[in-house]
């Protein structure tokens, strides 16, 4: 039986990291899963929510249950963006008092899942068929380690991936420093843990680092690039859809 | 004013520059913290049954802070049973009269110290002075601090800020004056026990915090490393004993939970190595009068707070600071409060309220890493973001800011909003993308770019695509 799944690719990815959803619907389809795109979808209200603009985010809340309403699944390509679902929701959904609301966000929450979660906790897979020979470091993003706690998944994806050799990454679980708005409000002390970060990375010796949410490598190949280290950054989505038929996307 | 808050030149972005460019002081702070937490990590690994603990000391504090009203009355009650008079101090000036008066009254000019971050909190040695008493810390890294007229800048490791030969320096200007120190850990530790010794004898007051107050029993219980706090509770005839209201436990086999997850989490022990506890006073038998001080302090201003009271289950342990990479690299002088960290940026907020304490919650990327080791499960992320909230509602804002999140979250109200949006800046992402990559950037993305490069503005959103080629997916 075939599966469909309605894509959540984020506000940020839709604007600035399409390739990266693209990639994921095409891994979803090898593996014969249906995608559905709800085009009224915008923003999970995370940025919102982690700001201090709460009752902001609960008309954000609203309008997500309300876009994925009926959904069989979701599968969402951010850590950050499932954990603030998975965490945050129901309790804002709470606020507005509002009984129908509270309880489609009840009946949706369970159903969305992060991409890589998806993958092997849902599919029950591992080996997508992608081959990237490349030394690659993986980067566990603090929601997709502390709050999803699916970093298995990925290491467990990429292992499988042909040609790929995963290099270990000092202090990896430690922060990137980005933190949303915090990257703007604390800029030096951001910065000081992005340079720490990058300097791992490159001590590394990676060619590419791998993460889970498209935030954190934004902030970080922001200073690969800046310091001109050669390093790339890639969402796993994105090495999963490498050597699929019909090559790169 | 208010809304000028995040320009004022206070707040931890401004505090915390001057220690962030102290290599120094960095690289002091990333080998102590790493040490300490690989020593949790390890010790923290070998029980089995570590999550049912913390459920466990969770569960305990909640109860305690459900009926804290109860407890604190039955705890005075138990004290007086055993012979200790117990004292209510609403705020820190009333504390700090009342353990000055209890001074004078023995006629003293000087006490000693164990390591409490409550008197800390009331600036109790400063008041005292002002008032022609002496106060003498006596654990070692306290004792540095002092020696140093600095600030503590670790909970449980004061000095963490301090390397050994400043140390030693400041050892031969002090209390080895006319010596010459090596740095060596062993010589600089004889060199103040040659000094406390005779502190620990001639003082007849002494003055502590507590760890935990057993209702029950009026049992009081002090944790410590150095066996300073042993002699100080032990030697005087009179102990003076500072805790806030929510140290009390229910019982005394509560206390066994939190000896398991106190010396784990904070010093990476399995076992705490001088573990004091006393009931009343006993005849002929350590102090002959015992003071127990109970001091409010906003703490039932913070109890009134359902998402925040969770920060008084906190038992001082410092694990959240030892792993919070941003603690790491500006250490506690920045927080500006004897509760720096993690933890700091929850309680100070709650419990001083003051403009600069205001800009704590936003100090943290919430990155989850003090939530995970958290011996009593305080939800650290949960309760910034929750008092960030609050912060704003209380006025505490840039208006700018705020403009721009309406704004944002109007865009975000309706698909078809944020995809024309979008499409208006895919239009014109060849001129945007010059501008972030080398044109004059105001505010926020210059900020940005000041380490970073801004990504390009690909050519068509994922949205755009779809309309193109995937509306049939799969079928
Ligand atoms: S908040 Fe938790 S981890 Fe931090 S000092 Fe308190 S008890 Fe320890």
């Amino acid at each position: 039986m075939t599966r469909t799944v309605s894509l959540f690719v984020s506000c940020f990815n839709d604007m600035m990291f399409p390739k990266t959803a693209r990639a994921a619907v095409k891994v979803l389809n090898k593996l014969n899963v249906k995608v559905r795109f709800p085009d009224e979808q915008t923003c999970c209200g995370q940025i919102h929510f982690n700001t201090g603009y709460a009752p902001m985010a609960v008309s954000l809340v609203k309008h997500f249950v309300e876009s994925f309403r009926g959904s069989d699944e979701v599968v969402a390509l951010s850590a950050s963006c499932t954990a603030m679902v998975r965490e945050h929701y129901l309790e804002l959904a709470s606020r507005t008092h509002d009984n129908e609301l509270i309880s489609r966000t009840e009946e949706l929450v369970p159903k969305v899942f992060e991409f890589s979660e998806y993958l092997t906790g849902v599919l029950g897979v591992t080996d997508v068929g992608a081959y990237y020979p490349h030394k690659v470091s993986y980067h566990p993003t603090c929601h997709s380690l502390r709050s999803l706690h699916i970093y298995h998944s990925a290491v467990e994806l990429l292992g499988a991936v042909k040609g790929l050799e995963l290099v270990d990454l000092p202090y990896a679980e430690q922060c990137c420093g980005f933190g949303g708005t915090f990257s703007v409000k604390n800029s030096a002390m951001s910065t000081a843990m992005l340079a720490d970060k990058t300097a791992s990375i490159v001590n590394a010796r990676a060619e590419t680092v791998v993460a889970v949410d498209n935030s954190c490598l934004m902030h970080i190949s922001g200073a690969l690039r800046k310091n001109g280290t050669g390093v790339s950054v890639m969402h796993l989505a994105e090495v999963l859809a490498q050597g699929m038929d019909g090559g790169e996307i | 004013m208010k809304s000028e808050m995040a320009k004022a030149k206070t707040g931890f972005p401004f505090t915390s520059i001057e220690q962030i460019n102290n290599s120094q002081l960095r690289a002091n702070l990333k080998s102590a913290t790493s040490a300490i937490r690989e020593k949790r990590a390890k010790v923290v690994g070998e029980k089995q049954d570590w999550e049912e603990l913390r459920r466990t000391g969770e569960r305990i504090k909640d109860e305690v802070l459900s009926s804290l009203d109860e407890y604190l009355l039955q705890l005075e009650e138990s004290v007086t049973k055993v012979g200790g008079i117990v004292h209510w101090a609403a705020d820190s000036s009333e504390a700090n009269r009342i353990i000055l008066s209890l001074i004078q009254e023995h006629g003293e000019s000087e006490v000693i110290k164990v390591k409490s971050l409550t008197t800390d909190e009331l600036d109790l040695n400063e008041y005292l002075a002002n008032h022609g008493v002496s106060a003498f810390e006596t654990d070692l890294a306290e004792l540095i601090v002092q020696l140093a007229h600095d600030k503590p800048s670790h909970i449980l490791v004061p000095a963490i800020h301090k390397s050994r030969s400043e140390i030693k320096e400041l050892f031969e200007n002090t209390i080895s004056k006319g010596r010459v120190l090596g740095d060596g850990p062993a010589e600089l530790a004889e060199a103040s026990r040659l000094y406390l010794r005779q502190k620990f004898l001639s003082s007849k007051v002494a003055v502590s915090g507590v760890n935990f107050a057993v209702a029950e029993t009026g049992t009081v219980c002090i944790v410590e490393s150095e066996g300073n706090g042993r002699m100080c509770l032990t030697l005087p005839k009179v102990l003076i004993s500072v805790m806030g209201i929510e140290k009390v436990l229910p019982k005394l086999d509560d206390l066994a939970v939190f000896l398991e997850l106190l010396p784990r989490s904070s010093t990476g022990e399995r076992m705490n190595p001088y573990t004091s506890t006393w009931t009343g006073v006993h005849p002929g038998d350590g102090p002959e009068e015992f003071h127990l001080v109970i001091l409010d302090n906003r703490r039932s201003h913070v109890l009134a707070d359902p998402v925040g009271r969770q920060a008084l289950r906190c038992i001082r342990c410092s694990a959240c600071l030892n792993v919070c990479p941003v603690y790491e690299r500006s250490g506690g002088h920045a927080y500006g409060s004897v509760y720096p960290g993690p933890i700091g940026a929850i309680l100070s907020p709650q419990l001083f309220a003051t403009e600069a304490s205001l800009s704590l919650p936003w100090a943290s990327t919430l990155c989850g890493a003090c939530y995970e080791v958290c011996p009593v499960r305080i939800d650290i992320p949960r309760v910034l973001v929750h008092l960030r909230e609050k912060v704003i509602s209380e006025g505490y804002k840039s208006k700018s800011e705020e403009a721009s999140f309406r704004l944002i979250a109007l865009v975000l109200n309706a698909g078809r909003r944020f995809d024309l949006i979008q499409q208006v800046a895919t239009r014109l992402r060849r001129p945007l993308n010059r501008l972030f990559l080398a044109g004059s950037l105001p505010g926020v993305l210059g900020k940005w770019r000041a380490a970073r490069q801004i990504p390009e503005i690909p050519k068509e959103t994922f949205r755009m695509w779809w309309r193109a080629n995937g509306s049939d997916n799969g079928n």
